[in-house]
């Protein structure tokens, strides 16, 4: 469409955001309070009203903040024992103050700002978090308390500059301030050792700066511009940095960048170079500095956890190696596979574990009765077998034998070692060490696999124990390298792949996993393994060192085991979960502490008048922004201040509704289990939302009875009564957040007596 | 009005007679010789048990898709005499002579011949040249994957079929919008389009793709209508009014009606019966019915009932008991009660009985009158069989330690007091005071000393307990789910107050009373949720793949191999239209965005109606072809390379469109122009080339040698069944 189509309207819609940037924007917001005083009264000179202004303006602002670091610091050290997921990020930053290496599956830099925290306020690390209710005693918690206490407290002045600046006005401000105040689910969310309150910081940070940086746009890169859309950047790396739920942010970041790059390009005024300009400035501050930053917490994630711990089972081996105290670390192996070999082999999927096998043979019924193979996660003697060639049985260890290496697409076959280390030397005890085989009998719980067992007597089965050994890719040449190479076993007769199913075994198999010899031949890490500890003394070791993956090569692989993490949190069966649909409606919450009547409890519920509003308020956003929509198709002339009001309602009111969808609906198409926690990101948006709708409401309706007498009351009156209705709800609701006492809601002797709305709440 | 006697009556045709001949090719290519194989080919032997049971009349539940894309199928069994007696068993065997194998793939290889001519149409309603839609139509009939899908007993060509004619109806409906609205052609395109989503819709949940994709382009036309200020608000309101019900209201009823339809056929009971609700069962002929037929509606204290929970996974059972007892000891040390075993157990049995008794009295008959229980009332349950009462108590349970053993209290004498009292909680109750009644009311059983709920875990016990399955005391039970809510099956006052008195009327077959109808919307919607609600859960399979090998044909499906020779049917495609398909959607993508860009500032390389139509065939081809295939990424379930082929449908129609643009649009002068069509006409001819290669392994006809079968392996990824000698 040409743009003259769109006419004189259309081409100031354009330019919404573009307002003027700091103690301007904060003077223009004043501007309505201030012409209701000059209003009222005219004689006072007009400098003195705007100096008034400002101070207001600046009072109202630190009221807000004060308010809200007055509620969230209010009785912060009750309960004084671990209250839910405490037990999780308040271990996790004693990881970090110990720098024993852990694994979890969100990235690092929450718990490590956690960990910091603790640090700096005294924290030595060595309470244990072992489970919830367990009481801190002398341990000091309230450094890692008052740090999320104190991130979650900007939450609400943050939301108020936002509104502030997307809808001019003050009273949408302070309504959305309330909302949050006052709700008791960010209150709670807020209190505790937990990665929401850094998530939300960094989110509703990243918004502001957004906003913040679009009113700035008629004065492209000048200082402030410069500095909130780096400050953006920043801010997107730490949402990210703390949980993947940060890519939302950065998506509605990247939408609101793409549309402004859209109008710049658009607008013929600017030359190219200058658009390009423009262009780099984003991909300079909103991709480049965030990845850097990013990549930074890792590193320094890295850097801090050097001594081996619980997490080291999920990386591979290669990884491994970099922690202290992990066998692994300073090791020195030979580099390439031989025949003579004695070596371990490592399933790459994570939490699959070693190749094994045992005297044990399986139960009579269970396909063949011969020797077990399974895999299993700890270090064994049992792990250890000897590559050997599929047609000779003579010792390759013998010295008057040249070295010979095993090469891809080699014939082998992997005989069991099963006596202990000391013995390895001692070729003339080997006695029961069997061959790897497969055949067609069903494997033990995967009925469309064949069985792996262990066959044949010293070494001498039949033509079931050969495999070939391929490489994945044959990236690494034709030898096999410890550590770094893929490998593959291909069974020669059935041509099936060698691999492990992750179904745990019963009894019989001691709850090891099962392996399988699979007919599908697809690539699949349950099939791919690697070699891990590796023995020859014919060959010479080398130091692990120069193996050791790089750091892109760690970067990668942590992402991958993460998102593995992510995907395997996944609902059993008769299990109660959380569905994103209750969310919005409040269904239920979630039990921070306490059970019993004698307990202190605490429940992590949203303030349902304020989230039952905040719902009706997305109802109400739709039907009237659909009605000024269609309007303005229609080209219905709108008086000016109809128009400029309905502005604030698509522009600003658009933006905060993309904000709470793109928190809000990838929700449905997870797999993983999910809480209701996860919706309070969206609940910010939601209640940003509220408060610009039902200030522009408020207003339309005022200029709607203009004839009254009493219209411009109906505005102020409004207001008040939400900002009332809110603050009395709150003190309704508050001992949900602050704790509560005595006996269950059910009983009317209970203070919470009368509050249980929901059947499904149960506090 | 005796007109015809002044003048003449003349009948003039217009005859397309390239249209013709595309349906006549379309026809010979699908239907030649489609009895070959006569052998069940791969998801034949799955929809054909489907068939099997409409052609019988037997409820079954098939969470693949709604009823109508079966319901299509076994109409061609049905035209054909098919009386369902055929075992669907395995792959490759053989049918026997009362399987119509003609009527029973007729009607997907008609839908698979006559989407041919439709792609012609669509690119002609594109206002395309004639011969870009010849083209399309010609790259339709030669590609391999639709004719070999075509050519079986499977749905995807009806889809594709559906899905087309949605696009065409839509295209002609929005052509007729110009220069005549409300005209009966423009009613009789729309309408269609709404009928044809819901097909689309009804016979693969798949065909939800591109019905939001023709909604999606509606709103968008409707929104311009919007703006368009020559019309009034009226006129603009009938406009809108009519697309919601065409588009709208027509697709959901007639979804329903599948359902409708579907439940009217198939009224008898059968082997899915267990996965229904009993409410549910009652209303099939022979099912639950013949056991429940007049049994008392009111429980009432001294019934004898079935229990069964609501939830049945992983299968549906009702409580149980046994005289076994728990073992002192489980095998990782923890200690039991040592009292008798209660479980749930999936199969009909006497020790699924359990009398409700009163508290304060010690009978075990219904008095007269019987005294119904109601919602809050407290109650214990005997079992029937050995009379001893459900009981729970802190104890951990067998295999969830975080709950509460469910026992038949045995009175040991260790001070261990029965705690057998159950309060009875009416889930789906009116009100408070409602009555429990037979199979209707949603009961949970809360504990009244421990406040814990019965409920089913799921997990299976170890031998000692037959592996059935475990029964738990739940403490900390958290709102609504099925596996603590139970309903009454099985229903009789109980008469006998002696023990083997009673045992001998348990074990005689429960007779009573009323006959219950559900509603169909009640019946729709348990239908519907359980087809939703169904997983099945071994996801493996030979030939599965997955969406990024599908673009570039890294795969294919072994359908079908003789017996004997080396004959074999594969889904297939022509590489050489799926490798111009994907490139025609890359040339396409590049371009729009060049274009875009290019008007953004102001220069515009197109006349505006031939960048309009760019567009418009952008947003139905490219589209079409994004809808149908970027979900799959989000999709867990097992997936494979017919998925595809709906996709592949509109990245066909692209590829002469993009043709064409570039020859118009690009090609600067008439020597260009005519190097580029020496060009199209050597790339068709390859296609056709690389088509007649393959047909061999698309119409399995003829037995090739090893050698010549190893030749066809152009990729290492395609899987070509050669035989070892």
């Amino acid at each position: 469409m040409p743009p003259a189509t769109g006419g004189g309207l259309a081409e100031s819609e354009l330019r919404p955001r573009r307002g003027r940037c700091g103690p301007q924007a904060a003077r223009a917001a004043g501007r309505d309070v201030a012409a209701e005083a000059v209003a009222r009264s005219p004689k006072r000179p007009a400098w003195g009203s705007r100096r008034f202004e400002a101070v207001g303006w600046w009072a109202l602002l630190a009221l807000v903040t004060l308010l809200s670091f007055a509620t969230r610091f209010h009785r912060l050290d009750e309960p004084p024992h671990i209250c839910w997921d405490e037990t999780h990020f308040g271990k996790m930053g004693s990881y970090y103050i110990n720098r024993t290496f852990f694994f979890d599956v969100h990235p690092p830099l929450g718990k490590m700002l956690i960990g910091l925290a603790g640090y700096l306020s005294g924290y030595d690390g060595t309470f244990l978090f072992q489970k919830p209710g367990d009481k801190y005693e002398h341990h000091s918690y309230m450094g890692m308390r008052g740090f999320c206490a104190f991130l979650g407290s900007w939450l609400v002045p943050f939301a108020y500059l936002t509104v502030l600046d997307l809808s001019k006005s003050l009273s949408a401000a302070l309504l959305t301030a309330a909302l949050l105040t006052f709700d008791t689910g960010c209150l709670t969310l807020s209190q505790y050792i937990l990665l929401d309150p850094i998530l939300m910081f960094f989110i509703m940070a990243a918004m502001l700066s957004m906003v913040k940086y679009n009113s700035c746009a008629d004065r492209p890169f000048s200082a402030p511009w410069w500095f909130w859309l780096s400050l953006t950047g920043v801010s997107l790396a730490g949402a990210l940095g703390v949980k993947f739920v940060g890519l939302f942010i950065i998506l509605q970041v990247g939408l609101n960048t793409i549309a402004d790059l859209w109008y710049l390009f658009g607008d013929l005024s600017l030359s190219l170079v200058t658009v390009g300009k423009h262009l780099t400035a984003r991909v300079l501050c909103l991709i480049v500095l965030p990845l850097a930053l990013y990549t930074a917490t890792f590193a320094v994630h890295f850097m801090v956890l050097s001594k081996s711990g619980p997490g080291d089972g999920f990386f591979s081996s290669a990884f491994q190696a970099r922690l202290s105290g992990n066998n692994l670390h300073n090791a020195s192996i030979p580099e390439h596979l031989a025949y003579g070999s004695v070596i371990t082999v490592k399933n790459l999927r994570m939490a699959i574990g070693y190749l094994h096998s045992h005297r044990h043979l399986y139960p009579e019924g269970i396909g063949a009765r011969q020797q077990q193979v399974t895999t299993y996660l700890h270090k064994d003697y049992n792990n250890l077998w000897i590559i050997k060639k599929h047609n000779t049985n003579s010792d390759p260890l013998d010295p008057s034998f040249p070295v010979e290496f095993v090469r891809h697409g080699d014939i082998i076959r992997l005989e069991h070692k099963e006596c202990p280390l000391k013995k390895i030397w001692r070729w003339e005890q080997k006695e029961t060490s069997r061959n790897l085989h497969s055949h067609y009998h069903e494997a033990p719980m995967t009925r469309k696999h064949y069985q792996v067992t262990g066959y044949g007597i010293n070494g001498t089965g039949d033509s079931n124990d050969f495999w070939r050994i391929e490489v994945v890719n044959r990236k690494f040449g034709n030898r096999i390298k410890v550590l770094r190479s893929r490998i593959r076993f291909i069974h020669l007769v059935t041509g099936c792949v060698l691999g492990s199913s992750g179904k745990v075994l019963p009894k019989w198999g001691w709850e090891q996993l099962e392996v399988t010899c699979t007919p599908y031949l697809k690539e699949t890490l349950n099939s791919i393994w690697n070699v891990e500890d590796h023995i020859n003394p014919k060959l010479p070791n080398i130091s692990l060192d120069v193996l050791q993956p790089s750091f892109p090569e760690i970067l990668l692989e942590s992402h991958m085991v993460m998102i593995r993490g992510n995907s395997g949190l996944k609902p059993k069966d008769n299990e109660f979960t959380s569905k994103p649909w209750h969310w919005p409606i409040n269904y239920q919450g979630l039990r921070f502490s306490g059970v019993n009547d004698t307990d202190f409890r605490v429940y992590l519920l949203g303030n349902p008048v304020v989230w039952w509003l905040n719902l009706l308020s997305i109802a109400l956003y739709l039907l009237s922004g659909s009605i000024i929509a269609v309007a303005m198709q229609r080209g219905a002339r709108l008086p000016a201040e109809v128009a400029g009001l309905s502005q604030v309602l698509l522009r600003g009111g658009g933006q905060v509704l993309l904000g709470w969808t793109l928190h809000y609906f990838p929700f449905f198409l997870m797999g993983r289990v999910l809480y209701f926690h996860h919706y309070f990101p969206a609940m910010l948006f939601s209640s940003m939302l509220t408060g610009i709708l039902w200030d522009t409401l408020l207003r339309l309706c005022a200029w709607g009875l203009a004839s009254w007498p009493l219209a411009r009351g109906i505005h102020v009156a409004g207001i008040l009564s939400l900002l009332l209705g809110t603050a009395y709800s709150f003190y309704l609701f508050h001992p949900l957040a602050y704790g509560m006492v005595g006996p269950l809601a059910q009983d009317p002797q209970s203070p919470m007596a009368g509050l249980r709305w929901l059947d499904s709440w149960d506090f | 009005m005796w007109g015809f006697l002044k003048r003449p009556v003349v009948v003039t045709a217009d005859i397309n007679l390239s249209l013709v001949a595309l349906t006549g090719m379309g026809l010979l290519s699908r239907l030649w010789r489609l009895t070959y194989p006569r052998a069940v080919v791969f998801d034949e032997v799955y929809y054909g048990q489907y068939i099997s049971f409409y052609m019988k009349q037997i409820f079954f539940l098939d969470d693949s898709g709604p009823p109508f894309g079966h319901m299509v199928l076994a109409l061609g069994g049905y035209l054909g005499g098919f009386d369902g007696n055929f075992l669907w068993n395995r792959i490759g065997a053989e049918y026997s002579s009362n399987v119509p194998v003609w009527s029973l793939r007729l009607l997907p290889a008609l839908a698979g011949a006559l989407s041919v001519p439709m792609a012609y149409q669509i690119v002609l309603e594109l206002h395309f040249s004639h011969c870009a839609a010849m083209g399309a139509a010609l790259l339709m009939l030669i590609e391999n994957a639709l004719i070999t899908q075509s050519r079986l007993m499977l749905l995807e060509s009806v889809l594709i079929f559906f899905n087309l004619l949605a696009v065409l109806s839509y295209l002609k409906f929005f052509n007729c919008q110009k220069h005549s609205p409300f005209s009966l052609s423009w009613w009789f395109w729309l309408t269609l389009t709404g009928v044809a989503c819901s097909c689309a819709v009804g016979i693969k949940y798949m065909g939800v793709f591109t019905y939001v994709l023709v909604l999606g382009v509606a709103a968008v036309h409707a929104w311009h209508l919007l703006g368009d200020q020559t019309l009034s608000n009226v006129c603009v309101f009938c406009h809108l009014l009519a697309r919601a019900v065409a588009l709208l209201v027509i697709p959901v009823v007639l979804y329903l009606l599948f359902f409708y339809v579907h439940l009217i056929l198939v009224f008898r009971s059968g082997p899915h019966d267990q996965i229904m609700s009993s409410a549910f069962q009652a209303s099939l002929e022979g099912g639950l019915a013949r056991i429940t037929q007049g049994q008392p509606l009111e429980v009432a204290f001294g019934s004898q009932v079935t229990l069964r929970n609501v939830f049945g996974k992983p299968v549906p059972c009702w409580l149980h008991s046994h005289q076994d007892t728990y073992p002192m000891i489980y095998e990782n040390g923890r200690g039991s009660s040592h009292q008798q075993q209660v479980t749930c157990y999936p199969f009909k049995d006497v020790n699924n009985w359990w009398i409700v008794k009163d508290p304060r009295r010690h009978q075990l008959v219904v008095s007269s009158p019987p005294r119904p229980v109601r919602h809050g009332d407290m109650v214990q349950l005997v079992h029937g069989m050995t009379t001893r009462s459900l009981n729970t108590h802190d104890v951990a349970a067998p295999l969830s330690p975080h709950s509460q053993e469910v026992s038949c209290y045995i009175d040991y004498n260790i001070s261990m007091p029965a705690q057998n009292l159950w309060r009875l909680e009416i889930v789906n109750r009116g009100s408070d005071t409602d009555v429990w009644k037979t199979i209707l009311s949603e009961v949970r059983f809360v504990h009244v000393n421990t406040s814990a709920v019965l409920k089913l875990s799921g997990a299976h016990l170890p031998d000692w307990g037959y592996r059935q399955l475990e029964i738990v005391g739940e403490k900390l039970s958290r709102g609504y789910h099925g596996s603590t809510v139970w309903n009454v099956e099985e229903h009789r006052y109980g008469a006998s107050q002696e023990q083997r008195e009673r045992e001998r009327e348990l074990h005689s077959p429960a007779q009573v009373d009323v006959s219950r109808n559900l509603s169909f919307m009640a019946r729709f919607s348990e239908l519907q949720w359980r087809m939703l609600a169904l997983r099945s859960d071994d996801s493996e399979h030979k030939y599965s793949s997955s969406p990024l090998e599908w673009v570039t044909l890294d795969t294919n499906i072994a359908y079908w191999l003789h017996p004997r020779t080396s004959a074999q049917i594969h889904l297939l495609g022509n590489i050489v239209i799926w490798v111009s398909g994907s490139l025609a959607l890359a040339i396409y993508a590049l371009l729009s965005l060049w274009y875009l860009l290019r008007r953004r500032r102001n220069v515009h390389d197109l006349p505006q109606d031939a960048w309009l139509r760019w567009v418009l065939a952008g947003a139905l081809c490219a589209g079409g072809w994004a809808v149908n295939y970027l979900p799959f990424f989000l999709m867990e379930k097992t997936l494979f390379l017919y998925h595809y082929l709906p996709a592949l449908t509109f990245q066909i129609l692209l590829l002469p469109v993009v043709l064409q643009h570039i020859s118009d649009h690009l090609c600067r002068s008439q020597l260009q122009r005519s190097i580029f069509s020496a060009l199209v006409v050597a790339w068709y001819s390859s296609a056709c080339h690389v088509s007649n290669t393959l047909r061999p392994l698309t119409y399995g006809d003829k037995s090739l040698s090893p050698h010549e079968l190893k030749a066809l392996r152009w990729k290492d990824s395609w899987d070509i069944l050669i035989r070892k000698h």
